[in-house]
């Protein structure tokens, strides 16, 4: 299985790697705006995407957008910072499954790309 | 306004320590902030506030603080350069959480990090910047906030 982790911080980046397990994922990948991530997305084509919102260059909602055009059913769980309700319906909306609200732990990352497989 | 909003980034400050390092921030009665002031620690990031307000929200801590949270999240070999990312995504991170009383009108760029002082403060005119001081582990920290809200017609 795949992983691609799409944050612009280093620290967000790899909490996610380390909260993930090498064990589920034999493979994991980031990148650190939207960008990156719909490339990165088109080469490696990965099982799961963790993705930020606010990033330079293209933000996780645009990002979202080109990257269910290249595969509608993608797995992705936005990680953000963003509390208000309105953000956390657009993502849905666009089609990420989840929505896990920073700051996280590494149970709550954990947990939550577990959901996500798991559906 | 400035009680409000001094208060919701509070919550932001105690719900981010309370997750990350499963123990309390104490937080210290906010306060004008000088213009002569040193207020930078070693390491602070500033995120730009657009929309429903206009200004700028600071996070600055000590390298001692910063290395002593980094083992928390699972960093076994704090360094200067994860202090310096670790400070962007507290202040992203309250920052961002405070769109949940403010709106999503509140919008936030992505942080910038300044290692070192001394701190300037851009203040927006007109504007107050308020200091809310944060203790965590006997390690002392700072939020600044600098907001006004922007009119609704503008």
């Amino acid at each position: 299985m795949k992983l691609l982790i799409v944050d612009d911080s280093l620290i967000m980046r790899r909490a996610i790697e380390r909260s993930a397990g090498r064990s589920r994922f034999s493979e994991i990948h980031t990148a650190t705006n939207g960008l990156l991530a719909v490339e990165m997305f088109a080469r490696h084509r990965p099982d799961v995407v963790t993705m930020d919102i606010t990033m330079p260059d293209m933000d996780g909602l645009s990002a979202i957008d080109l990257i269910l055009k290249q595969n509608p059913a993608a797995n992705i769980l936005v990680v953000s910072a963003l509390a208000d309700k309105g953000t956390a319906i657009e993502a849905v909306k666009r089609g990420a499954l989840g929505f896990l609200l920073k700051p996280v732990t590494a149970e709550s990352v954990h947990n939550a790309i577990e959901n996500i497989l798991s559906d | 306004m400035e009680e409000t909003i001094l208060k919701i980034f509070a919550q932001s400050v105690t719900r981010y320590f309370a997750t990350v390092a499963n123990g309390e921030a104490v937080l210290g009665t906010p306060y004008l902030a000088g213009s002569d002031e040193s207020v930078a620690f070693d390491f602070s990031a500033v995120i730009g506030i657009t929309g429903s307000h206009r200004g700028n929200i600071y996070y600055t801590a000590p390298r001692e603080k910063l290395r002593s949270l980094l083992p928390l999240i699972g960093e076994t070999e704090p360094d200067d350069r994860l202090c310096a990312e670790l400070v962007g995504e507290i202040t992203n991170t309250i920052s961002g959480n405070a769109r949940e009383q403010l709106g999503g009108a509140f919008m936030i760029s992505t942080p910038f990090i300044i290692e070192g002082g001394p701190l300037h403060v851009r203040a927006a005119r007109d504007t107050t910047c308020y200091i809310l001081p944060v203790t965590w582990n006997q390690h002392r920290s700072r939020v600044l906030v600098s907001l006004h809200q922007t009119p609704v017609n503008s």
